[in-house]
């Protein structure tokens, strides 16, 4: 019978927290579920199991050798170095790297322009649709003034607005602005898959299409129920509010197994940005062969960690180097063709003495 | 789609003569259109013209795969191992040191790792990889295996490589004397860590003999022919 692996056991058991403790701050942000709106029970059950999946994948995720030891040391080198320099390194790459998708736009604008779309439609969509479901927020009439409204934070006021003002039409179609950006998006993405040969080739339907399938599932029902009610007296309401119910979960049913999951990787990478400068700045790892610098000789000894609990073994016994990663990319490729031509060189010589009979 | 079980990639770095027309064909790629990730390494420029070609090997336990802490790097069905995936690679760079061929490239300011990937645009649909196409000298083949012995009955495909203690098997067999694939099928990569490139020099005679003064500086006096 196989048996759960320990990995899994404490992912498991990171998952359950993650989940118990959104449990926690909905019941406390909710003012013991007063505000909440039973209604959105649904999508409180979907968020959970997205809060476990996504736990217990990132915690499987940490678990693997390289990625334990680059979270470890990004976290050391961010900490422990140039703290205030590196916060502020922090913004400014938060800034140009994730709010403008820079890395992005740098591989392809529509490509960028499709992605930042995307990106933000979701962002401002989870911004107002999280607060919404957990009954952090809600809005009430004033007593007394009928056509107010006030915003309430965690169950404390924090703004009124008057119901045909300007702020109250921008916030009540919050959803219908990110679903906007979302279909644009979506639609360069889609553009972008079937004309681009190099994507079509590599694209697999759950990877790459179902994503862009559910996002658009969810803002077109989305734009349904507004134009529903806005133009339709409520035509068909009820059966578009459980059809954009039912997209909304499956995509975070789906949020920790799929492409989304790289929302939460991705992060990664303003670690290793800091790590990679740490070790320009530090001692550097000549090659044994040319001599010549080629990369951080502490990314290297971490490397040569990682090889050795993933069970390679690239030790050189009988040479001057002790580790083959002491052999620049270069040297590696050079040797590859010297290893291949000295048998053709030794191919006149006896058994034991030609070089690829020795064992 | 996946690349045919009956065709393989079969390189011969000895029959590589430097022309670059791979490097340039690889660049037509549609999985890295405008980016050539083929390596065609001078081995020592100065005292040879030997040349190697250099693509990505497939190794069936890719290095590159496993140390990649975003797990970004995925193998096919077909043993194919392809470029980074671009939302989750985080360009650490890992990949392109652990590689023991020394074949993936990190472009930083795309934030992405790319690699040859066997262009899987073609191989998929059972076409050659544009390198292979292109190749005057056929040091890299794509066909099957009955083929490459029709072609080259004196070599034999070895897929297997040494890297000190650590044994590595590739989807991309490269040619060795036939001699030596039977007696030990495999390659010591790190048995060349002392070795020099092989001087050659080629005398072509195609101008008419002229005079030449008794004391003038010889440069080929001391190379064997």
């Amino acid at each position: 019978m196989p048996t759960v692996g320990r990995e899994h056991v404490r992912a498991s058991a990171w998952g359950l927290i993650a989940a118990a403790l959104l449990a926690v701050l909905i019941v406390v942000g909710s003012r013991n579920l007063q505000h909440f709106d039973a209604a959105l029970v649904g999508y409180t059950f979907a968020t959970l199991f997205a809060a476990f999946g996504i736990t217990y994948r990132y915690a499987i995720w940490l678990q693997r050798p390289p990625t334990r030891l680059y979270w470890r040391r990004g976290w050391q080198v961010f900490a422990t170095t140039r703290f205030i320099r590196n916060i502020i390194e922090l913004l400014r790459r938060v800034l140009l790297e994730f709010a403008l998708n820079r890395f992005i736009f740098r591989r392809g604008r529509a490509r960028g322009l499709a992605h930042w779309l995307i990106m933000w439609g979701c962002i401002i969509a989870a911004a107002i649709t999280f607060p919404l479901v957990w009954g952090w927020i809600h809005f009430r009439t004033v007593p007394g003034e009928i056509d107010v409204y006030r915003t309430y934070v965690f169950g404390f006021p924090v703004q009124d607005f008057h119901v045909e003002s300007f702020t109250a039409f921008v916030v009540f179609h919050g959803l219908v602005w990110a679903s906007f950006l979302v279909i644009a998006g979506v639609m360069l993405a889609f553009r972008r898959r079937m004309i681009d040969h190099g994507a079509v080739t590599l694209q697999q339907f759950g990877e790459d299409l179902l994503p862009l399938i559910l996002l658009f599932a969810i803002s077109v029902t989305g734009l349904l129920l507004t134009a529903s009610y806005t133009w339709m007296r409520g035509y068909a309401y009820d059966f578009l509010a459980i059809l954009h119910a039912a997209t909304v979960i499956v995509t975070l049913l789906y949020l920790p197994f799929g492409k989304f999951f790289h929302l939460f990787q991705r992060p990664a990478q303003l670690g290793v940005g800091f790590y990679k400068e740490s070790g320009t700045r530090g001692e550097q790892q000549p090659c044994v062969r040319c001599h010549r610098p080629y990369a951080p000789a502490l990314m290297v000894r971490d490397l040569i960690t990682v090889e050795r609990e993933l069970g390679f073994s690239y030790e050189l016994a009988a040479t001057p180097a002790a580790h083959y990663q002491h052999v620049c990319p270069r040297c590696r490729r050079a040797l590859y063709g010297l290893a291949q031509g000295a048998l053709w060189r030794d191919r006149v010589a006896t058994a034991p003495t030609a070089r690829g009979s020795d064992t | 789609m996946a690349k045919p079980d009956h065709l393989h990639f079969f390189i011969d770095p000895s029959r590589c003569i430097g022309c670059q027309a791979c490097v340039h064909a690889c660049t037509e790629c549609d999985t890295h259109r405008g980016h050539s990730m083929i390596h065609l390494e001078y081995i020592e420029r100065v005292e040879s013209v030997q040349t190697v070609p250099v693509v990505c090997m497939h190794c069936e336990q890719p290095t590159c795969a496993e140390v990649c802490p975003a797990d970004a790097i995925k193998r096919s069905g077909d043993g194919v191992v392809q470029s980074a995936s671009t939302p989750r690679c985080i360009a650490c760079g890992n990949c392109v040191v652990a590689c023991p061929f020394g074949v993936p490239e990190l472009y930083d300011d795309r934030q992405i790792m790319m690699k040859c990937d066997m262009c899987y645009d073609r191989t998929s649909v059972g076409k050659k990889p544009m390198c292979a196409t292109v190749c005057p000298s056929q040091a890299l083949f794509f066909g099957t295996r009955e083929q490459i012995e029709q072609l080259r009955p004196m070599s034999a495909p070895v897929n297997e490589f040494r890297f000190g203690n650590q044994t590595i098997s590739t989807r991309v067999l490269t040619m060795v004397p036939r001699g030596v694939a039977s007696r030990q099928p495999l390659v010591d990569v790190t048995a060349a860590m002392d070795d020099r490139p092989a001087r050659r020099a080629v005398m072509l005679r195609v101008l008419p003999e002229a005079p030449v003064p008794s004391d003038a500086y010889d440069p080929y006096e001391n190379v064997p022919l």
